[in-house]
């Protein structure tokens, strides 16, 4: 197992100064984790477990559980797509179709070039205007492959 | 003297453009306008919808892009000028004018995170009220109205409340499920952006209620925008004393936080919410014992949906007779309803029950998005049954869905035009549980796997009578085997689909 980085270090230490004595605090840790370094590295789960006098198990078990936890960074831009049926019915499908192409990698995925992780999502409570995507944690209305293209050139450009 | 302009924050009106907005009229009005940001009025075709104060109310402009902005403002718009893309009072638009709003009544006309706006609008009168009432008189009041959950399963929140008042112990919760992540179902996510302080002064009552002194508000992280809300409106509540030791003087202390949730849907289920609240995987409990007797930490614990929640301060402000005059039958009260998918008027209808599915889908939301024909609805989220158009008469209430073999869920109803796949939806529902079962009960885990591999293998023709018998016999399993309504009810669009669409279901040339 690889040590923690500084940076990761801190980031452990912080939450678990900040929220470790609050009751049922495990998840409460890992978000602030992940909020404050964008992923839960692995090495860090051994730190939380003693602090929280949890085995290394239960805070793996909780953390794989969950769909929104990440032990590896994401890339610079994070696209986020809606694959709910309000979505669907609007072209969701299609839309999928087109990303997962145009990035050429499947859901959870990062593109061969490193700088787009495609992500699937299912409602973001955006459903009367979809098909609807996150990117960098900005929501979009109305995404068409094409408007989904020019999008992501503004924030990649090629 | 500077007009006052409002611009919603919600996350739909922002997601088309609302903040652009905002900065050009900022840049081409500075020093004349005076912004503040609302939630949404609910008709979201017409977002971003600009609002300007007159002395004879507001009159509303959308939608407004930022590029028309200027040329608006040039055409008199601060001066509530004639213009095409002006709707005169937003309360008097037909979409609106014959809703009954109690539950969303100051949603995009408030301020959401300010107490004195929440408090002009009538904000905190149901507290002042529950604050002169015994416990259980507040519990009878809320038994008395009717009020059932809103998150689908319909069970009196009255009688729920009861359970907890009886349990003696020192420590009690009040939590609120907002990860219902229903997909085409906003109503939560709207009344937590546009006026968050319902809920809280909700969540208040229920408290004083039951005599907790503790409460949380499960979020769900896909909805950041409404985690911040929320939070700031909590913070103000603290600060003009309706939070904290000593709720307006009473000597009485409810505090409450939110926790933010982690992308499973299956955590909308109460047990399972539960388990994540106390930092667990979300597996379901089985039930016997139930949280209101041994819920969060093995304390009496309160748990309701948003909507339930949010619609206790109006029924402790105005009486359960009030409340109770809405509605029909067993459905007392009023349902938000949330139109949604392929809908050319999509957005939040708050009416008492009774209205049809028809007049939700025709008369409020104007046919399909995409001018076909409605080939068939889902309500009540992935896990509701899919309508076809000869039941659209049917009647909005628990009752009346429930006799059609449908639910009604969390009130979101999603249109689909003549070009959806029934079979693609049926296999999408098996995938979606699939993918957020919690993997604790056999039924739901390897069930909704099989499901789909058998959807497919009758797509390619594979023994098509047998795929077909296995199909139901896997259905029957799921319906009655699963711990919880995940796996108990992805049984309800598949059978629908199949029993109004079987022909989606003929062996295919290609497997799809």
């Amino acid at each position: 197992m690889s040590a923690l980085e500084p940076h990761e270090r801190s980031a452990v230490q912080n939450a678990l100064d900040q929220y470790g004595d609050q009751p049922g605090p495990l998840l409460v840790v890992l978000h602030a984790i992940q909020d404050a370094i964008g992923y839960i590295p692995e090495a860090g789960i051994a730190a939380v477990a003693a602090h929280l006098n949890l085995s290394r198990a239960e805070v793996h078990g909780t953390m794989s559980f969950y769909h929104h936890f990440r032990h590896h960074p994401s890339a610079r831009t994070v696209v986020q797509v809606c694959r709910a049926e309000a979505c669907q019915a609007r072209g969701g499908q299609a839309l999928e179709e087109h990303d997962k192409q145009r990035l050429d990698c499947d859901f959870h995925h990062t593109s061969a070039d490193g700088k787009v992780s495609l992500e699937a999502i299912y409602c973001m409570g955006n459903c009367a205007t979809g098909p609807s995507i996150r990117l960098n944690g900005k929501l979009y209305s109305h995404v068409t492959p094409e408007r989904f293209n020019s999008l992501l050139a503004q924030k990649v450009g090629s | 003297m500077s007009i006052t302009v409002y611009v919603p924050k919600d996350s739909t009106a922002v997601s088309l453009g609302a903040d652009d907005v905002v900065s050009e009229l900022l840049q081409h009005a500075a020093g004349q306008i005076e912004i503040i940001r609302t939630g949404s009025r609910g008709m979201l075709w017409l977002e971003p919808l600009v609002e300007i104060a007159t002395p004879a109310g507001r009159i509303a402009y959308g939608p407004v892009q930022a590029h028309e902005v200027k040329e608006l403002i040039a055409a008199g718009m601060l001066q509530a000028a004639k213009h095409p893309k002006c709707i005169g009072k937003p309360e008097e638009h037909p979409f609106l004018k014959t809703q009954q709003r109690l539950t969303f009544k100051r949603v995009g006309i408030v301020d959401p995170t300010s107490v004195a706006d929440y408090q002009k609008h009538g904000g905190y009168l149901g507290l002042k009220q529950a604050l002169t009432m015994q416990p259980a008189q507040i519990v009878q009041c809320v038994t008395d109205s009717g009020l059932r959950g809103r998150g689908g399963a319909a069970f009196p929140t009255g009688i729920k409340w009861k359970t907890v008042l009886e349990q003696n112990q020192p420590q009690k919760y009040v939590t609120c499920n907002a990860d219902e992540g229903d997909s085409g179902t906003f109503a939560d996510r709207m009344l937590m952006e546009g006026d968050p302080l319902t809920l809280i002064e909700g969540m208040t009552i229920a408290a004083l209620a039951v005599e907790a002194t503790q409460g949380y508000i499960y979020l769900r992280v896909e909805y950041p925008e409404s985690i911040v809300t929320v939070r700031e409106a909590i913070a103000a509540a603290y600060k003009a004393g309706f939070l904290g030791d000593n709720i307006q003087g009473s000597g009485k202390r409810f505090d409450l936080d939110v926790r933010v949730a982690a992308g499973a849907y299956v955590c909308g289920e109460e047990t399972s919410m539960l388990q994540s609240l106390e930092g667990l995987r979300g597996e379901v409990r089985v039930r016997p014992p139930l949280p209101a007797i041994k819920g969060l930490f093995g304390k009496p614990t309160i748990v309701n949906n948003v909507i339930s929640l949010a619609s206790v301060p109006i029924i402790l402000e105005k009486g359960a007779e009030f409340y109770k005059n809405y509605g029909v039958g067993r459905s007392m009260g009023t349902i938000p309803l949330q139109l949604a998918g392929n809908i050319k008027h999509g957005g939040l209808v708050e009416r008492a029950f009774g209205l049809t599915l028809k007049e939700a889908i025709y008369d409020y939301g104007g046919g399909s998005a995409s001018g076909r024909p409605i080939r068939c609805v889902q309500v009540g989220g992935p896990l509701g049954a899919y309508i076809p158009p000869e039941q659209f008469e049917t009647a909005i209430d628990y009752e009346a869905l429930s006799a059609t073999g449908a639910l009604l869920g969390h009130g979101g109803i999603v249109v689909f035009d003549d070009t959806v796949d029934m079979a693609k939806m049926a296999r999408y529902a098996f995938e979606f549980c699939a993918v957020e079962s919690c993997g604790k009960c056999t039924p739901c885990r390897i069930g909704s796997t099989r499901g789909a591999n058998v959807i497919d293998a009758m797509l390619n023709g594979q023994d098509y009578a047998a795929q077909r018998q296995l199909l139901d016999e896997l259905l029957e399993t799921m319906l009655q085997g699963s711990l919880c309504g995940l796996g108990g009810m992805t049984p309800f669009p598949v059978s629908s689909a199949l029993k109004y669409f079987p022909e989606d279901f003929k062996p295919r040339q290609r497997p799809q």
